[in-house]
């Protein structure tokens, strides 16, 4: 094709338009086929961070979790029953980090004061610094932490790195992910305060 | 003639090293291996395929609106990559998902487009391509196997140095934290360019 005609108005404009019309049609027909499986994915993965906070793992949420709702919020809570009867109370999180969202579960004893496990996730955390939240050994250490003090609610504190050991309500934080920890602590307080009147109905 | 095409970008004419392509994104990702080896690996097929596609194209692009066409496929090829991922490597692409945006912006895509695909048949631009993101990714590797090693003491996630070393549990060592935030990110670059190039030196500045 000669250059003055490829370089013409109209040329530009039907050339833009077509391409256009091409790629929305093929990322809107990919995104179409590839849905129901990027959906059950999300659901498993849902699935499996809930069992995580229990310390369980595999296919087994049918067998142990129940989920249901509280209060006149209707606030989500999922139940769940291990082998030896005893009850689990897990709490979803959902939070603000430093880069995007936080999400989490927030397993409880019967008692709704300790903290029986916990798993975190996010979007968009800094790899190495703020994203370590997700692994075991910083969700690990909520393991047995109080969010009481007394009979008041003082949620947790996630403080400096090797400032919480023996302290009760509260954990390590991250090094170098210090945003991302204050973020944790803040969704923490923030998603269990609206819990705080159905914990009392049930003591 | 297409092993050199396959060849230079590596080694010669590095697009991290020597054409000082694709910094940014070598800073940002390189706190650890895995993340790392991902986003060779997705900036690789990403540069090789629209490379290939513009390619096919260039001689039918109006100029005027060549930079756009250019930002279009790749952006398409970022968001196919991103959905097979999220359907059949759900990990993975937890791990991509938020270098996503870096890809599209990583000035290498752009770069070899411009100077390589919209001049050369298919094929040879395919190969530029592939071997403009190994190039990368070798830098890529590089820094964050220092970084990894030396800021956290693991590698690919899996400690590497011995538990019993560090001062918390009475050894004499301590992960340096300098290492995981950016600045560190430069100045191991920088090393890294300056021994890559040492060897070129005179071809390159001589010419």
């Amino acid at each position: 094709m000669d250059n003055r005609k490829r370089n013409g108005n109209v040329y530009t404009f039907i050339y833009a338009a077509i391409m256009v019309i091409v790629v929305a049609a093929l990322l809107s027909f990919v995104s179409q086929v590839l849905k129901p499986r990027q959906v059950a994915n999300m659901m498993a993965e849902k699935q499996q961070s809930i069992l995580r906070s229990v310390h369980l793992e595999g296919n087994l949420y049918e067998r142990y979790i129940r989920d249901t709702v509280v209060g006149p919020a209707h606030l989500a809570l999922y139940i769940c029953t291990l082998e030896d009867g005893t009850r689990k109370y897990i709490i979803p999180l959902a939070g603000k980090g430093l880069w995007g969202p936080l999400r989490g579960y927030l397993a409880l004893n019967g008692d709704f004061r300790t903290i029986y496990g916990a798993v975190f996730d996010h979007d968009a955390e800094t790899p190495g610094l703020g994203a370590e939240i997700t692994t075991a050994a910083f969700s690990d250490s909520f393991r047995g932490k109080s969010l009481y003090q007394a009979d008041r609610f003082v949620s947790l504190s996630i403080l400096k790195p090797g400032k919480a050991a023996s302290n009760p309500n509260a954990v390590d934080g991250i090094s170098g992910g210090t945003l991302t920890s204050r973020g944790v602590e803040n969704m923490i307080r923030e998603s269990l305060e609206p819990y705080l009147p159905f914990f009392k109905h049930y003591e | 003639m297409n092993k050199r095409i396959f060849l230079d970008p590596i080694f010669k004419n590095n697009p991290v090293s020597v054409l000082a392509l694709g910094i940014c994104s070598a800073l940002a990702v390189t706190v650890k291996l895995e993340p790392a080896m991902v986003m060779a690996l997705s900036v690789t097929l990403v540069t090789g395929f629209s490379e290939l596609i513009l390619s096919l194209l260039r001689n039918t692009v109006p100029n005027r609106i060549r930079i756009i066409v250019q930002l279009v496929v790749v952006a398409t090829l970022v968001i196919l990559v991103d959905q097979i991922l999220k359907a059949y490597a759900w990990q993975v692409s937890k791990q991509l998902s938020v270098f996503v945006g870096l890809i599209i912006t990583n000035c290498i895509i752009m770069g070899r487009i411009e100077a390589f695909a919209l001049s050369n048949k298919p094929f040879p631009a395919f190969v530029d391509g592939i071997a403009n993101g190994l190039g990368y990714g070798i830098i890529l590797v590089a820094v964050s196997f220092f970084r990894e090693l030396l800021g956290s003491g693991t590698l690919m996630g899996y400690p590497v140095v011995p538990q019993k070393w560090y001062a918390v549990n009475g050894g004499f060592y301590e992960n340096n934290g300098l290492f995981i935030l950016p600045p560190m990110a430069l100045i191991v670059v920088g090393l890294i360019v300056w021994v890559f190039n040492a060897q070129n030196d005179k071809k390159v500045w001589n010419k």
